[in-house]
């Protein structure tokens, strides 16, 4: 890597000054922040017959939120500042959401229906004998929550090191993780596989000794999720702002001058795309012990897309966006498929059309434009650069 | 083959003198008149042997004896020692002689019994009978009949027959099937059963392997030698024909493929549009034969047939205007935007999807085969159905249509200049917006018709399209893009791949290996199997 000669244009600001810059990110981490604490009072200390009391139906539902917020910000740190369109984050989520399942299909011991003492129900119905090897450490949580950023690591790594090396890119990087997501979809769908086929793995009793049906237990999977976002949040700002993150920055825009000015694209693109699988990794892992079931379903590559139009409405390029992109389109879907869920696929197309046709910089990116709403989003967001039409 | 039809005519002429002798001269004592007399004795022992004894002398009247008896037509007289048939008319007739029987019968006529065991010989003793008759065609299904049931008392009738075959297919089943009693029965000597074996290892299919392997352990070992020869060489040849129809399924399933890629391959590869709505042009297409069918059903029921003719221009336009009005509506705008491209034509097929199963209902719909693609042959060891067959020359048609188009016509002039150099081709009068319409239009059309052969062999529902774009997509990039040879040899060796793969990896398992596979390749190549070379690339 040559080194810059020229200084630093953020230099000699205080060791905050990535989060002091940014109004909105310190709006979203006051908001995360407060939903932690009120969520869970509201849930647990108010009593059932108050007005202001929360469902757990909604704590657990707006942990979902939260889980695919960290996820459109997986996507947003390598699409938005890196030009990598993924088109199979799917998959290093639903890694990570199967280490976690397997930790909480251990846990269950011999309170399953079969009540064997060490296999899950799935496989004693399968009438295997003996764990599978890869089975084996999930029953401890260290080892699990290493292999809830290890396994989606690994294979970002691997993808990333074949795909980047020999320069993939652009549409082409985009049709390979689908494929590659579809793949492991197909997978995940075979019983020999040991990760419960179709059904997947679910029936879940505790985390680390809470009872996961417990409200207390539910709401504090909730302020943890909040707080493991906010943090997430805090490192992609971290990387984005600094001089790693202003490299990125370049390399979606030219990743060739970026090259010919000495860097090697391929290393940066690689850490990021390896740190993104990671913390999509976390979401899923956070995600499975709320929602109570994985299954592969999760590896289908239109879920993967999905993820992507949370981000583009949100405003790409803009991590706060992102986490607005995915709260907004999901209660909307929520709302829809509960109350017209013949028009929700209508609507779901149609804001792919209409975000890419007339919001191309998202909700964020929109609002800010307008010079009145400047002074309450503080700076703009990095604009998405106009796509490289390399593909 | 002069001499073989004077034989023939030889043989006929024969067969008539004997008919014409039969029914004029008295009949003499032989075997078949001392079997005919032993159903008189009306014992189950003595009806089985004359069973055998009358297939085996081949008379000329043994298959109406036959064939009376199996019905409860042939009478005997317990007093008289006389046995007479009955035909469908009430009429009596010697059974010794075939005359008819001038006044009256007997008065203690009765009809012989038969149980199901006798009922089973006297089938195969027809069914050796069967072997001369003058149909070619039943004298096949005779010999096969023969070949299955291994009925010793069929050697005799047999081996008359094979003397007599004329038709060399039909004596070859007929030495097969004697080889295959030869080999199984006890008293024939090795010489015998060797060319038995030589003649069963002939015919080389699971039957031939099957009898192969029933052979006994204690047979002499130079039997037991060739007949492990035989086996390995019967193997070899299953297998060699297993290849074969591995690498036909796969020249199928590459067939769906390239059909289904190769509208995809001239917008993503011509045009450089991402379509992710092309899957759900395909769809069109399926649900448009599904319309046109329902119209035929109702209007014009006699001329079913031709309903899949109307259908492939009928997608093609349905499907093709389609495209046309995606690429004015959506597509012009994010030119140059590859990845918006994707998700907004991800968003339509949503949005179509969702279209069709709100007018069609979210189940499958039926479309039928017609007439003409129904059906199936065989091959040596290989079945091929029509409908296969039909979509392979269709695809090859529709492939070699579409090359013509871009080389020989106007417009396809038109295409590939806006293709190589947008400004220059502009500049040169070309309307590019117009060109890019009807090129997004056809590539459209094409998945539309490739949606009429689809539902022929898939199910027509909504998410039709969804199963294929992603097999579409792999097929375009291995391929190479910009390439249409690209994507025939891309399409049919990721077909013939996967068929290859799946005997012993499974279905899913082999398309795991497929993907996996190019994902490696795309690694090697980037640009595919076919790239483009010099400046375009960079455009």
């Amino acid at each position: 890597m040559a080194a810059s000669f020229t200084t630093h244009p953020l230099h000699g600001r205080s060791g905050f000054a990535f989060l002091m810059t940014d109004t909105g990110g310190k709006v979203l981490l006051g908001l995360l922040v407060l939903a932690a604490v009120v969520v869970p009072i509201l849930n647990l200390a108010v009593p059932e017959g108050s007005p202001f009391h929360m469902p757990n139906y909604l704590v657990a539902l707006f942990g979902k939120y939260l889980c695919y917020a960290l996820l459109a910000l997986s996507v947003d740190l390598i699409w938005g500042y890196c030009g990598i369109l993924s088109l199979g984050h799917g998959a290093f989520f639903a890694l990570g959401g199967y280490a976690m399942g397997m930790y909480l299909m251990r846990q269950i011991g011999d309170r399953g229906v079969y009540a064997h003492p060490t296999l899950p129900d799935f496989m004693v119905f399968l009438n295997w004998k003996e764990l599978p090897w890869y089975w084996h450490g999930f029953d401890m949580f260290w080892f699990a929550a290493i292999m809830i950023l290890v396994a989606p690591g690994i294979l970002a790594f691997a993808f990333g090191w074949f795909a980047f090396r020999s320069r993939v890119s652009g549409v082409y990087l985009s049709i390979i993780s689908q494929a590659l997501t579809y793949a492991l979809m197909l997978a995940f769908f075979r019983n020999d596989m040991g990760f419960g086929g179709n059904n997947g793995l679910t029936d879940f009793k505790e985390l680390l000794g809470f009872d996961l049906q417990a409200a207390e237990t539910r709401a504090g999977l909730f302020a943890t999720t909040a707080i493991v976002l906010g943090l997430s949040y805090i490192l992609c700002r971290y990387i984005v702002y600094s001089k790693l993150g202003r490299i990125l920055i370049a390399i979606r825009d030219a990743e060739n001058r970026v090259r010919f000015l000495g860097y090697r694209p391929e290393y940066y693109k690689l850490f990021v795309f390896t740190l993104s699988a990671c913390l999509a990794g976390v979401a899923g892992a956070l995600y499975v012990p709320q929602i109570g079931i994985i299954n592969p379903s999760e590896f289908a590559p239109a879920f993967s897309i999905e993820i992507v139009i949370w981000v583009a409405i949100g405003g790409r390029g803009c991590l706060y966006g992102a986490v607005l992109g995915a709260i907004v389109v999901n209660y909307a879907k929520t709302y829809f498929t509960g109350a017209l869920p013949e028009i929700w696929l209508y609507m779901l197309g149609g804001l792919f059309i209409a975000v890419t046709l007339f919001l191309p910089k998202g909700i964020v990116g929109t609002v800010t434009s307008f010079d009145g709403a400047r002074s309450l989003f503080g700076r703009k967001p990095q604009n998405p650069a106009p796509e490289k039409a390399d593909g | 083959m002069a001499p073989l039809s004077k034989r023939l005519a030889v043989i006929v002429l024969a067969a008539l003198a004997i008919i014409f002798s039969a029914a004029s001269l008295p009949a003499k004592a032989g075997p078949y008149e001392d079997a005919i007399a032993g159903f008189a004795e009306d014992s189950f022992g003595d009806t089985m042997r004359s069973i055998r004894a009358v297939a085996e002398s081949g008379h000329d009247l043994a298959p109406k004896v036959l064939e009376a008896l199996q019905d409860r037509r042939l009478l005997y007289s317990a007093q008289t020692k006389k046995v007479f048939i009955r035909d469908k008319a009430d009429k009596l007739f010697d059974a010794a002689t075939g005359q008819p029987v001038t006044g009256e019968p007997p008065a203690d006529t009765d009809s012989v019994r038969i149980n199901n065991r006798l009922r089973g010989i006297i089938n195969a003793a027809i069914g050796s009978l069967t072997l001369m008759v003058a149909d070619p065609a039943r004298r096949m299904e005779a010999a096969q009949a023969v070949f299955k049931s291994r009925d010793a008392s069929a050697l005799p009738a047999l081996t008359r027959a094979i003397e007599r075959e004329t038709v060399p297919e039909i004596k070859e089943t007929m030495i097969e099937a004697r080889a295959a009693i030869v080999l199984t029965r006890a008293g024939a000597s090795t010489a015998d059963k060797l060319q038995a074996i030589e003649a069963i290892r002939a015919r080389g299919d699971n039957r031939a392997l099957a009898l192969l392997k029933g052979v006994p352990a204690n047979a002499p070992p130079e039997v037991r030698k060739a007949v492990e020869a035989a086996i390995v060489s019967v193997e070899d040849n299953l297998a060699l024909w297993g290849y074969v129809q591995n690498f036909w399924y796969g020249l199928s399933l590459g067939s769906v493929l390239l059909l289904a890629a190769i509208g995809l391959a001239i917008t993503f590869g011509v045009m450089g549009v991402i379509n992710m709505a092309h899957g759900e042009m395909v769809m069109l297409g399926a649900y448009t034969t599904f319309v046109i069918q329902e119209i035929f059903r109702a209007y014009a029921p006699d001329m079913f047939d031709a309903s899949i003719v109307v259908a492939i221009p009928a997608a093609f336009i349905v499907a093709g205007l389609f495209g046309i009005a995606i690429e004015r509506g959506i597509i012009r705008f994010l030119y140059g935007r590859p990845l918006e491209t994707l998700l907004a034509t991800w968003g339509l097929s949503l949005v179509l999807q969702q279209f069709v199963r709100s007018i069609f209902g979210p189940t499958n719909r039926d479309v039928s085969a017609v007439s003409w693609m129904d059906g199936a042959f065989q091959v040596g060891q290989m079945v091929v159905t029509y409908n296969r067959l039909w979509i392979i020359a269709f695809a090859i048609v529709v492939f070699a249509a579409l090359l013509a188009l871009l080389r020989y016509t106007r417009i396809g002039l038109e295409m590939r200049a806006v293709t190589q150099n947008r400004q220059m081709a502009s500049g040169l009068g070309i309307r590019t917006g117009r060109v890019d319409a009807l090129t997004f239009g056809l590539g459209s059309g094409i998945a539309g018709m490739a949606g009429v052969a689809l539902s022929q062999i898939d199910n027509v529902s909504p998410n039709l399209g969804q199963g294929y774009i992603i097999d579409s997509f792999m097929v375009v990039v291995f391929g190479g893009v910009g390439n249409l040879w690209g994507t025939l040899v891309g399409a049919l060796s990721l077909g013939v791949a996967n068929k290859f793969l799946e005997p012993w990896a499974g279905a899913v398992l082999a398309k795991i290996f497929i993907l996996v596979a190019i994902i490696l390749f795309i690694q090697k190549r980037p640009r595919g199997l076919f790239a483009l070379k010099g400046r375009a690339v960079e455009a």
